[in-house]
């Protein structure tokens, strides 16, 4: 009982901010203050989110790595108490169906080893020499006008659309098409309605490209996909679902990732250099791990929910309460990475946190990473006098989405 | 002192990040990208390389245990 007490007067209960709380604009690349003070002072404390409950959020490294393997933390977000990143998120959660992304195991393992295919390992590097073409090829195009050009248009989006294309097998003839559809559907102006008729038509698209290939099969994802639904393993809908997801969830994350970590290089020159005078595949790949943790682009927290109670980080999370662990926070965390807010490319960072962690890390981490490796080992190198075309307090971030990223990024050389 | 190689195949989930950074002692199978031990008993001079892979998986699906 004295315990209790002594535990309860060193840490009175504290003011229950809300979350996700804003970044300091002259900082932006840095975890809110108040988030990274948590991890510090109070690592497993209650926030308020936008429907006024009061979730549990992690910052800590060490609690995030042991809770997202926890079976007793569950990712059905049709359960009550489900801190819902948004609104529209608690409202389309009643009527999504099954998927990977809010099952837990055992169903979750049957579904997520079904549409792994297209990401393995062997797969993945099996595409690094087109991914190294679609690049030189768009930095030709850039050198072959003038600057400035807007990197977000030039390379940060055009990239992952292009890659997604060779790997699901769109003909080129309808890459302009795909593209500027996929470009809507992430756009941060288009509307609601411009948005559902780019995805409509997206799929439209993908499921006459499924048909085709069931007569006429290539060596591709669709052809794969069609050959499912020929076999009866898989419903047409749910190939095309499958489509359409493994386009759209790659495509402004990757593109986030061109565009932002072309300006914190650039504001850090001497990690630039390292980086261009690079000689192994190792050195680069550490790079693309460090810029990851770094960035951590998506900023808003994994969302769980507690099925059973949990005592962590000198709490209790009781069954049926919400969990958020908020990926940056970890990847900031001093006791996991010192000096966390310095840049360093030679770092070991590949544990980081980043594509999140547990059995629903990301699953196109493997080709999100060979993207980045492709486009960080080649832009500066073959454009070496890169700069930013504005002063950089002009460059405008957008951090309204899951992951953050930037508007524009005008660029000259 | 040896060390061995474990998996816990229905906790895998396919990521393959074991392959990524020991691909001498993990593959994944081609069907559904499920993990496969190529070398039980990895060299010393590889169990770096197996500890990060432990350390990663996302599916805590692997452990390194002496003998």
């Amino acid at each position: 009982m004295t315990d209790t007490v002594l535990t309860d007067a060193a840490h009175p209960m504290p003011h229950i901010t809300g979350y996700p709380a804003a970044r300091d604009a002259r900082c932006p690349f840095n975890p809110p203050a108040e988030v990274r003070t948590k991890t510090s002072e109070r690592p497993v404390t209650k926030v308020q989110i936008w429907d006024g409950s009061t979730p549990w959020l992690v910052t800590r490294y060490a609690d995030q790595h042991a809770l997202l393997t926890d079976p007793r933390l569950s990712i059905d977000e049709t359960l009550p108490g489900f801190p819902h990143m948004t609104r529209g998120r608690s409202e389309t959660a009643k009527h999504t169906p099954p998927l990977i992304t809010n099952t837990d195991a055992p169903e979750h393992t049957r579904l997520r080893r079904m549409v792994n295919m297209p990401f393995s390992v062997k797969r993945v590097e099996a595409l690094r020499r087109s991914i190294q073409k679609i690049v030189d090829d768009l930095i030709d195009t850039m050198l072959a006008g003038n600057g400035p050009v807007d990197l977000v248009k030039a390379l940060g989006l055009p990239v992952p659309t292009l890659v997604i294309s060779e790997l699901l097998g769109v003909p080129y003839d309808d890459h302009e098409f795909f593209q500027r559809n996929s470009n809507v559907t992430v756009s941060h102006t288009a509307t609601e309605e411009e948005v559902a008729a780019a995805s409509g038509a997206l799929a439209g698209y993908l499921g006459e490209l499924i048909d085709r290939k069931m007569a006429e099969p290539e060596d591709d994802v669709l052809s794969e996909l069609a050959a499912k639904v020929t076999a009866g393993e898989m419903a047409r809908m749910e190939a095309v679902i499958m489509g359409v997801a493994i386009l759209i969830a790659g495509h402004e994350t990757s593109a986030n990732m061109i565009s932002l970590g072309t300006l914190v290089l650039l504001q850090n020159p001497d990690q630039l250099d390292a980086l261009r005078g690079a000689e192994s595949p190792k050195a680069v790949a550490a790079a693309v791990e460090e810029l990851l943790r770094y960035l951590t682009i998506v900023h808003t927290g994994v969302r769980r929910i507690a099925l059973e109670d949990i005592a962590i980080g000198g709490e209790v999370i009781k069954a049926g309460d919400g969990v958020i662990l908020d990926l940056s926070a970890a990847n900031w965390d001093p006791e996991e990475f010192a000096e966390p807010d310095r840049l360093d490319l030679t770092r070991s960072a590949r544990h980081h946190h980043a594509f999140g962690y547990g059995a629903h890390q990301c699953l196109g981490q493997t080709l999100a990473r060979v993207e980045l490796q492709v486009v960080y080992s080649t832009l500066y190198r073959r454009i070496p006098t890169l700069r930013l075309a504005v002063p950089p307090d002009e460059i405008e971030f957008a951090f309204e989405g899951v992951a953050y990223g930037l508007r524009s990024l005008p660029v000259t050389w | 002192m040896t060390f061995h190689v474990e998996l816990d195949e229905p906790r895998c989930v396919a990521s393959g990040q074991c392959a990524v950074v020991a691909p001498d002692v993990f593959d994944q199978r081609d069907d559904d990208g499920v993990a496969v031990i190529l070398d039980e008993s990895p060299a010393d001079d590889l169990l770096d390389d197996v500890r990060e892979a432990v350390a990663i998986c996302p599916a805590a699906a692997l452990r390194l245990v002496e003998g």
